[in-house]
This record gives structure tokens, C-alpha cells and sequence, in this order.
């Protein structure tokens, strides 16, 4: 399979001197469906400008399917479409024009960008506010506006930088439908996000970037298998006072009716519900006490952070 | 292969930059009574003051009644006040609220981005000079003298503003850095710029003065197209007018291109 994106030894020293990217390397393939994560400041949305050229790199080499950025960005910028982190269209404007106009930048004639402009409004949900001022819109519109505007010139690399920040549930898993669907069309994606079970039920592979630097990248099955030990949370039927003391599983009493238990991967749980029974505790219903994501992420991030701190 | 791939760039960039000029003009008639109204106002009140009650006062200038001199002054003052103004506003506007990102990762050459701003510009200093033309009609009869230099100096005119307006633009931080310049620099530079008076009417020395404001060439050129006279010698201001719209062009690309306040 070919390559969407690689990054080769990108770094990015901004003017305050400031170092935001230490030398990253990235392979994102075509048609994979990719996330990149990391904290607040790890990088990400650096490496997302320099991707989408509002950001100048420093040094090192970014190429979206072959077109290199310093040899032929006006090639590579056709491949690629960005929906950014913060509103950036004219407040003024109206929904249809912000998106007509954008296609008119990609040299896209007027009638071909009205056709398109209608099927991915309407898609979106947002063909009935097309002539409402951009600034009218609720904030999950201009979410969606923003990645109609970012498909108009129907790109093969689609890049979103946390499309689902402020986002209410509900529109929030109607936009992952939409976002798999552009994926099983063949558009390869990258996501950023905060939400980590977002990332664990859309994507394929993961980066996790952090001070600037990749530390993991691999498909998200073997991150997940990293994972040796997961937290649950039992509901139980009859209230307890004490914790039970329950062999290889760390367990603690969140309140009378809630055990957190620890679990070995390599354990499992039927071992957990043998001893749960032998001390007559019956379970209700059982949960993940955080994402498994969410879990190795901090474990991988304060890892990094140690080392950074040394 | 190599010629397609060139034609269809270009081709590309020729509808980029119908675009532009399009969402330009787009918004400076969405907001008219901002862009239109306020010059058309702002003129009839000069026709009326200076041209008419105080001009019966001062008598003929240059051969021709004080209405008739200053008309072609105030036509150009407001062909460089709005070229100027709707460049800096809209493109500092862009940059304000990020939309000027929407250009930049798109293929839009930079020269496609800066003709599109500059056209936008000219076509609202056209759009007002035409307006307040119109309206002199109703304070005196004017009649072109030569047409030719009439349409050069104008557009060229217009043409210098808009691009020092994107440079304004580029530089500018905040919203009072847009209104330094027009108030500080250009409303000085216009009114000491022949709009009013004949630099004839000044000692010497502040003729010499004078012919060192860009303005003075400007206005004087295309009195030279309506009536006829001039204080300067207008193949001079015309070479001086070119040599400075390729000047800014120059810069502006540069600043384009190295993304000054606008790329980190």
C-alpha cells in the first residue's frame, strides 16, 4: 500500500526559540483511517501547519502522496483538505459562499463547486442554513461547516484537528458515521483529539506525540495488547462495608454498592467472578473504569515525561 | 505534459482569482452604507462648502472656477482613500478573523492572491470616484479632456493604493494600526496635495516642498485629463506612478511569499 503521508526529520523551532518539533518521523498509508495524539502543546497542531502550510518546518521533509512540500506544495496542497481546531472562516459570510468561494480557490468552476457545495452541505446537515450567516450557527455547525469546506475540492488526505471538541454526543456519533464513511470511500484520514475512545473506535494506527516527539506509533491492536493491567468497576447487588480480599486482583471499595478491581490481562476474569461467588457478592453489571486508550496514553505520556524531566 | 499541467494551473489560478475579486466586490456592497455611502456623503458637503460658497469667495484658479478645479482633487481623493481603505480592511480582516487561511492552504499563487486584493481595491476606488463624479454633475459641467491620460492615471492611481494597503495590512496587529497610516500619513498627504489650491499660489520653497508628496503628481495628472492643466509634468508622474506600482507589487509578493503575518 502507498503512502499518504511521510514525515522525515521534521523540526520546528518557532522565533522565541522555541522548540515544538524534535526530528519526527511519520508513515500514515493510504486509506488508513490514523489518529495522532498527545497533550496540550505535545506538537500536534505544529505538525498539522506544517502539513498544511501555515506553519514554515525548519528542517526535515513532508510528503502527501508523493508531492514533496518544498517541490511542489501546490500539488501536495490539492491532495490535502484541513479542517482546523478553531473557527477560521468569515464570520460574515454566508454557509453556502464560505464554501463555494473556498472551491473557486482550488480553481474549482462555479457550477461544479455549487453541485458539490449542495451534496456536502446536505450531507452535514447544513444545505437548510445556507444562506444564514456563518456566525449564526450553533457551534457543532461550524464544526461541520468546516469540514464541508475542507472536502469541497474532494481531497485524498483529510486532516481534522479535533472536529468533535464542544460537540454534543449525539452529533458527536453522527459525525464518526460520516467520518467512516469518507474513510470507506477511500479518503485517508488523520485524527486529533482529546476524546481517546473516539480515537480507539475510528482508527486503525496511532501516533502519540509528546514534547515533540513520537513516542509510539503502531496499530492501534498492538497498543491496545500493551495494556497489561485494566481497571473495572463492578455495580453490585447487595452493599458491602469492607473491601473482599480477592487473590491477583487488587480490589477497593468506591462506596457501599461500587468495587474497583484490577485486572491482569494474562489473569482475566473468570478467576475475578469464582471469587467474587465464594464470597457471595453478586454483580450487577461491570464497566471499564476509563478508556483502555485513555489508560495507556498517560501511562506513555508520563513515561515520556520522566524521561524529559531527566 | 509539463505544458498541460502549466495550462491547467493556470487555469486554476485565473478562476482563484475570479474568486477573489468576486467575494471583494461581494463585500463591499454587502456593507454600502460603510464603503459607498459615507464619500458620496462626504463629498456632496465639499461640493457644496468649498465649491460653492466659499469657491464664489477665492474666484477663478488655473483659468478655471474654484468648482471646476477641485472636482478632479476630490475624485481622486476619494479613489484613494477607498482603493486604500479596502484593502487594508478586508485583508487585516482576513488575517483578524484567520479567514485568510482558507487562501493560504489552498494552490493560490501569491501573485494570484495579490492581484485579486489589488483588483478588489481598484474596483471600489472606481465604484466611489464614479459616484462622486456623478454627483459633481450636479455642481458643474465636466468635461474630459483627454480621456486617455483621464483612465491611466486613475487606474494606476488606484492601483499604487491598494497595494500599499495590503502592505498596511500585512504589518498591521490590530485595528488601530490600520487607521494610523490613512489618518496620520494619507489625509495630510491629500490635502497638501493640490486637491484644493494650485501649488502656484506657494512660495518657492514649499513648491519645491510639495512636488516631493506622490499625491501632488497623482491629483495633478488627472486634473491634467479633465481641465486640461497641471502643475507637473505629466509624462513624469505617469513614469513615477509605474515605477512605484511595480515597486509595491515587488514588495508585496515578497511579503507573500515569506508568509509575514500570516505563517508562524
Amino acid at each position: 500500500m502507498s503512502s499518504a503521508l511521510s514525515i522525515r526529520q521534521l523540526t520546528k523551532i518557532y522565533g522565541n526559540g522555541f522548540q515544538a518539533l524534535h526530528g519526527i518521523d511519520l508513515e500514515v498509508a493510504e486509506g488508513d483511517f490514523f489518529a495522532l495524539l498527545g497533550p496540550n502543546g505535545a506538537g500536534k497542531s505544529t505538525t498539522i501547519g506544517i502539513l498544511s502550510t501555515l506553519v514554515n518546518k525548519t528542517s526535515g521533509s513532508v510528503e502527501v502522496f508523493g508531492h514533496d512540500l518544498d517541490r511542489e506544495p501546490y500539488a501536495l496542497k490539492r491532495c490535502l483538505g484541513v479542517v482546523p481546531q478553531e473557527f477560521n472562516f468569515n464570520q460574515f459570510e454566508k454557509v453556502l459562499d464560505i464554501v463555494v468561494t473556498q472551491a473557486g480557490y482550488y480553481g474549482i468552476p462555479a457550477r461544479l463547486a455549487k453541485e458539490r457545495a449542495e451534496l456536502y452541505l446536505t450531507q452535514l446537515g447544513l444545505w437548510e442554513k445556507r444562506n444564514a450567516a456563518s456566525r449564526e450557527l450553533s457551534g457543532g455547525m461550524k464544526r461541520r461547516l468546516m469540514i464541508a469546506r475542507a472536502l469541497i475540492h474532494q481531497p485524498r488526505l483529510l486532516i481534522l484537528d479535533e472536529p468533535t471538541a464542544g460537540v454534543d454526543i449525539e452529533l458527536r456519533r453522527s459525525m464518526w458515521s460520516f467520518l467512516t464513511e469518507l474513510n470507506q470511500q477511500g479518503i485517508t484520514i488523520i485524527l486529533t483529539t482529546h476524546y481517546l475512545e473516539e480515537a480507539e473506535q475510528l482508527c486503525r494506527n496511532i501516533a502519540i506525540i509528546d514534547h515533540g516527539r513520537i513516542v509510539e506509533h503502531s496499530s492501534m491492536k498492538e497498543l491496545l495488547m500493551k495494556l497489561h493491567v485494566e481497571t473495572f468497576l463492578l455495580d453490585l447487588r447487595d452493599p458491602l462495608r469492607v473491601a473482599p480480599q480477592l487473590n491477583g486482583y487488587p480490589a477497593r471499595l468506591i462506596d457501599n454498592h461500587t468495587l474497583e478491581v484490577q485486572v491482569e490481562k494474562n489473569l482475566g476474569l473468570n478467576g475475578l467472578f469464582t471469587q467474587l461467588a465464594g464470597h457471595g457478592i453478586q454483580v450487577l453489571s461491570l464497566r471499564n473504569k476509563t478508556n483502555r486508550l485513555e489508560e495507556l496514553f498517560v501511562s506513555l505520556v508520563e513515561k515520556n515525561l520522566t524521561k524529559v524531566a531527566v | 505534459m509539463r505544458r498541460e499541467f502549466a495550462q491547467s494551473e493556470l487555469a486554476a489560478n485565473w478562476i482563484a482569482l475570479k474568486t477573489i475579486v468576486h467575494r471583494e466586490v461581494r463585500r463591499f456592497l454587502r456593507i454600502w452604507p460603510q464603503t459607498l455611502l459615507p464619500p458620496a456623503i462626504t463629498m456632496v458637503l465639499y461640493f457644496v462648502i468649498f465649491g460653492n460658497l466659499i469657491g464664489r469667495q477665492i474666484g477663478d484658479m488655473g483659468g478655471f472656477s474654484y468648482m471646476d478645479y477641485i472636482v478632479p482633487g476630490l475624485i481622486m481623493m476619494s479613489v484613494i482613500t477607498n482603493a486604500y481603505g479596502n484593502v487594508v480592511s478586508s485583508f487585516f480582516g482576513s488575517k483578524f478573523q484567520r479567514n485568510v487561511e482558507e487562501l493560504l492552504v489552498s494552490p493560490v499563487s501569491a501573485h494570484t492572491i495579490l492581484l485579486g486584493y489589488t483588483i478588489g481595491g481598484v474596483l471600489r476606488g472606481l465604484a466611489v470616484g464614479l459616484i462622486v463624479t456623478v454627483l459633481s454633475l450636479f455642481f458643474t459641467r465636466l468635461q474630459v479632456h483627454h480621456l486617455g491620460v483621464t483612465v491611466v492615471v486613475v487606474l494606476l492611481t488606484a492601483t499604487i493604493f491598494s497595494l500599499g494597503g495590503f502592505i498596511n495590512a500585512v504589518f498591521a496587529r490590530n485595528f488601530d494600526d490600520i487607521s494610523i497610516i490613512p489618518t496620520f500619513v494619507l489625509t495630510p498627504l491629500t490635502y497638501l496635495g493640490g486637491v484644493f489650491y494650485s501649488i502656484s499660489m506657494l512660495p518657492p520653497f514649499w513648491q519645491t516642498v510639495s512636488l516631493a508628496n506622490p499625491i501632488l503628481h497623482m491629483v495633478n495628472a488627472f486634473r491634467y485629463g479633465i481641465l486640461g492643466v497641471s502643475d507637473i509634468r505629466i509624462g513624469v508622474a505617469i513614469a513615477f506612478m509605474l515605477v512605484a506600482s511595480a515597486v509595491l507589487y515587488a514588495i508585496c509578493i515578497r511579503l507573500l511569499v515569506s508568509g509575514r503575518g500570516m505563517r508562524q
